[in-house]
């Protein structure tokens, strides 16, 4: 059994809220950048975006729309969240001998972000998930 | 001109997520796990390298860390339930730090 491949729209709707996504994320880290110690902005970044990617199956638009759907979840979220820079911000951490901080960081982001996950889906019917991520919307 | 460098980036990694957890993610999501290590090892080598700027820009910010994604990792372990939930985030959270380790000693030999 061989996939069909994805659509060009599709692929053209994540590049798109991919760009967006990543905009937001560099234009946060401009104005509040993460510094020394705990990377409190990468941290808020990817905890409001596992927020957002459970609730927005609620949005009545997004079920109605498959390419506004991926444009908002692979695109926007997955463009705006990262997990490259969660790794290494941990990395730099244990090498600068902040072995306890980057263990609550590592811990702490995944722990947060379950918990936003689990509120951010009571937002939306278990329906619409089901619909969204058959459309591909958490990839 | 640094957020243009961004937005490209993104541009490249975040379809290339896409078109990998398109083909990949069914039943276990094989395609997300695989780009999050791949990046996390790419931004590990840039990190060594001293990359800065408009380097940094282009291929950290933007294609690292949108060929990445924390979001659909954590819905997706979410949803994979218990058991498989807990083993797709342990394996996600540790080849990721194994490959940002790997990358940064390899640019760092370099």
């Amino acid at each position: 059994m061989t996939t069909p491949a994805p659509s060009a729209r599709l692929l053209l709707a994540v590049a798109a809220g991919g760009a967006v996504g990543a905009l937001l994320r560099w234009c946060l880290g401009q104005v509040v950048p993460d510094g020394d110690g705990f990377p409190w902005t990468t941290f808020a970044i990817n905890v409001l975006g596992s927020f957002a990617l459970a609730a927005i199956p609620g949005l009545v638009a997004v079920g109605r729309h498959p390419a506004l759907a991926v444009a908002l979840g692979p695109g926007l979220l997955g463009g705006f969240t990262t997990l490259s820079a969660y790794a290494e911000q941990a990395r730099a951490l244990v090498d600068e001998g902040a072995v306890a901080l980057a263990g609550a960081y590592v811990v702490g982001t995944l722990a947060a972000c379950l918990l936003a996950v689990l509120l951010g889906g009571r937002l939306a019917p278990v329906a619409a998930r089901r619909d969204f991520n058959a459309h591909e919307g958490n990839e | 001109m640094t957020a243009l460098l961004v937005a490209l980036g993104a541009m490249v990694g975040a379809p290339l997520r896409f078109a990998c957890a398109h083909y990949l993610d069914h039943p276990f999501p094989r395609g997300t796990l695989l780009v999050n290590v791949a990046g996390s090892f790419v931004l590990g080598l840039c990190s060594a390298l001293s990359l800065s700027g408009s380097q940094l820009a282009l291929v950290g910010t933007g294609f690292c860390g949108a060929l990445t994604t924390y979001s659909a990792f954590s819905v997706q372990t979410m949803m994979l339930g218990p058991r498989s939930g807990a083993a797709y985030a342990t394996l996600t959270v540790v080849l990721a730090l194994i490959a940002v380790t790997a990358g940064f000693a390899l640019g760092a030999q370099a």
